[in-house]
């Protein structure tokens, strides 16, 4: 039994499917104008001005946090740099009550749900107040107030998951739905495939959206796929899809409004590939110099989201030369501050070593986490992050 | 009560917990309609609907990556994985995902509510891709939880542990046994513990320690022994992480002599960490070395499998040459 409904042939007839080509869908231009037939979307002052704030605050953190990293008082950074209205423009338009199980570059949805300065400094510098513990790398946030899961470095592991936390949502029955984010390199993963099939097959309230960003680490996109971006993938598996200027904040926020719809009252997953371009870094540990050129940085320098935005704003009359002068100074001001408060503030108890491998601490661990404290109380010098914890216990 | 085989053991203790809690959920490759292709979850699409009983595509690692959504969002997912063979193609989600999603999130989110069903081990001349036991991989992973039960009485009640337990657990089914062992089964919902092992028979000269469709092949080497006056003591381990080693280090403490068996290959088994720890535990206490019967460093193989497998013959040779030591 089959479910493809062809017609037949009487001879070998091979299709590209280059019929297929996706067009890309535009509103804003790079003056902050709109193209001549784009009506812009439904989107009010506040909203506006909550979308241009997180980008701002996200392209502000990154620079001074990868500032940091360079001057050696944090161990990693990653920027979203370029990026900011591919994952900003896209959270904005769902619920806040919306799930995000994002990659690790999208930062930008964080500020954009409120994630404080002082939440993300202590992740990234791993002191106790680190909603993770101190477990993982820098800019693996994770908020369960804002509905944004965990960080996990492997790559495309999220994706599936979104895929069964959205059918969890629509047997809930709360009209909530998942977005996804991941890059280009990330959908060559084998569970980007089973993710988007498995939505499609059970009608699920998923978004997947792909950062073109056109490379991973080093890789260009030309090496990781033969075919048309990641886009048309979505045909074979029978899902909607769109392709959109990622660097257009407005395009992307009208797109997620879209798809949001068909996800949520329709049971219909949606994949949205953003083309965009990674302007920084892969990340702090990662020198471009060598596998891209300036030239061509140079052209998506021209194409900075964040200043498309602003002048559409400014066009708007809903943003000044002051306006941004101001959030400039106090952005960059409370970076800094949170900055330092958070790098005074003690590393996480001891304990945490040995809690949430499990519910509870099973007694395996327990006693190998006793020989763990003896040791240090023999060495209190070489361990100063938990001498004093250590002090406890038998 | 109610006399019951191992499948329709399983079974039970699914529509236990479905019919209990609407978050359960079934799915997995052929598991709907079809029931499995051993009938594990036969009639729980016709009873609870499609939505909570249903097929997945033929994908094992989106099988896991989605029950590690649905369980993070609060659902309890009970994933099959036809084979245990079958299983690494989700051992990224399991290893690096499930195992590890409380821990890394500082507990902010968990996928405790997961249980993953997966029959194993040979006996049924399945070859090399219908008979291994991947237990030691898992159990190189903390943050899981590995359950084995022997027989139906004990399959329902730690199958029953296993989904109300808070954390993600693999639960493998000896496949030899799930039409062959047949037993009283309580009809209502009860739980085994997990992480504690069983004494099944006390005895004073030799401990031998098992799990699974092995116990069988220890009862048969005990009855052996026994008849040439060797008092065996006999424990199912049940649970192989976090596994339970007070009881098996007090045995030991008593009779001075442990056989462990299982199929899985030698080395890098899990007899050997049993043993290792055991030795530290025992050491002025033992009167011989710590035996392990296992299969051999091969695939599985077909044709030959009995003389692979670790069978009645090969442990009872152990029993012997511990005595005799």
């Amino acid at each position: 039994m089959t479910t493809t409904k062809s017609k037949v042939v009487y001879s070998p007839v091979f299709t590209d499917g280059a019929e297929f080509r996706i067009p890309t869908f535009k509103l804003l231009k790079q003056d902050g104008s709109l193209y001549k037939s784009a009506k812009a979307p439904d989107l009010d002052k506040e909203k506006a001005l909550r979308i241009y704030r997180a980008m701002v605050t996200t392209r502000i953190l990154d620079e001074r946090m990868l500032a940091a990293q360079r001057q050696g008082r944090l161990s990693f950074y990653m920027q979203c740099t370029g990026e900011e209205a591919a994952v900003i423009g896209s959270t904005a338009a769902l619920d806040d009550g919306d799930m995000i199980m994002a990659q690790y570059r999208e930062q930008g949805a964080l500020a954009y749900r409120g994630f404080s300065i002082d939440e993300f400094m202590n992740q990234l510098f791993g002191n106790e107040l680190d909603y993770g513990k101190g477990r993982q790398m820098p800019v693996h946030y994770g908020s369960k107030k804002l509905n944004y899961m965990t960080i996990s470095s492997p790559l495309a592991t999220q994706i599936p998951q979104a895929t069964g936390y959205a059918y969890g949502q629509k047997m809930a029955g709360e009209g909530h739905c998942t977005i996804t984010y991941f890059g280009e390199g990330a959908a060559s993963e084998g569970d980007f495939h089973a993710a988007l099939n498995m939505a499609a097959v059970h009608r699920v309230p998923v978004i997947f959206l792909c950062r073109n960003n056109g490379y991973a680490i080093s890789t260009p996109a030309a090496e990781q796929f033969a075919a048309d971006g990641v886009a048309p993938r979505a045909y074979g598996y029978k899902m909607d899809v769109i392709r959109v200027d990622g660097n257009d904040i407005l395009a992307m926020y009208q797109a997620t409004q879209e798809a949001r719809k068909l996800a949520v009252e329709h049971n219909r997953p949606v994949l949205i590939e953003a083309m965009s371009y990674r302007l920084a870094a892969h990340s702090s540990s990662d020198d471009p110099s060598g596998y891209r050129s300036k030239d061509e940085e140079a052209v998506w320098r021209e194409k900075d989201p964040i200043l498309r935005m602003r002048l559409w704003l400014e066009s708007r009359k809903w943003w000044s030369e002051d306006d941004e002068k101001q959030l400039q100074e106090n952005m960059r001001r409370e970076v800094l501050e949170t900055m330092k408060r958070a790098q005074k503030r003690p590393p996480p108890a001891l304990d945490t070593l040995v809690t949430d491998v499990y519910d509870e601490v099973p007694p395996h661990l327990a006693e190998q986490f006793e020989k763990v404290k003896a040791h240090i109380r023999k060495y209190p010098d070489e361990y100063p992050k938990s001498a004093e914890h250590a002090k406890g216990g038998a | 009560m109610s006399r019951m085989n191992m499948l329709q053991a399983i079974n039970n203790a699914l529509d236990t917990a479905m019919a209990e809690n609407e978050k359960v959920l079934c799915f997995g490759e052929d598991v709907g309609v079809f029931g499995g292709v051993f009938r594990a979850t036969s009639n729980l699409q016709q009873k609870y609907g499609k939505a909570r009983c249903f097929n997945t595509p033929l994908v094992e690692q989106g099988i896991i990556g989605f029950a590690n959504g649905l369980a993070a969002q609060g659902s309890v997912p009970v994933a099959e994985i036809q084979f245990a063979d079958y299983i690494f193609p989700a051992f990224d989600q399991i290893v690096n995902e499930s195992a590890k999603f409380r821990y890394r999130s500082g507990n902010l989110f968990d996928v405790g509510g997961l249980t993953i069903r997966a029959p194993y081990g040979g006996g049924i001349a399945g070859g090399l891709y219908h008979s291994q036991s991947p237990e030691a991989y898992f159990a190189h992973t903390p943050g899981l939880k590995i359950v084995v039960p022997r027989n139906p009485h004990q399959a329902k009640g730690l199958l029953l542990g296993a989904i109300h337990d808070p954390n993600p657990t693999l639960f493998f089914e000896p496949k030899r046994l799930y039409r062959a062992s047949v037993g009283e089964v309580p009809d209502e919902d009860y739980r085994l513990p997990l992480g504690e092992a069983e004494v099944i028979k006390e005895g004073s000269d030799i401990t031998l320690l098992g799990w699974g469709a092995q116990m069988e092949v220890i009862e048969k080497a005990v009855e052996m022994a026994e008849k040439e006056g060797i008092s065996c003591e006999i424990i199912d381990l049940r649970t192989i992480l976090p596994w339970d080693v007070e009881t098996v280090a007090n045995s030991v403490f008593k009779t001075g002599r442990l056989v462990v068996t299982h199929e899985a290959p030698l080395t890098g088994g899990f007899a050997g960490e049993i043993a290792a720890t055991i030795q530290d535990r025992c050491f002025l206490y033992l009167e011989s070395p710590i035996a392990r019967v296992t299969g051999i460093d091969t695939p599985f193989p077909l044709v030959l499998e009995k003389e692979h497998l670790p069978n009645h013959l090969k442990v009872y040779e152990a029993i012997r040459a511990s005595v005799d030591f």
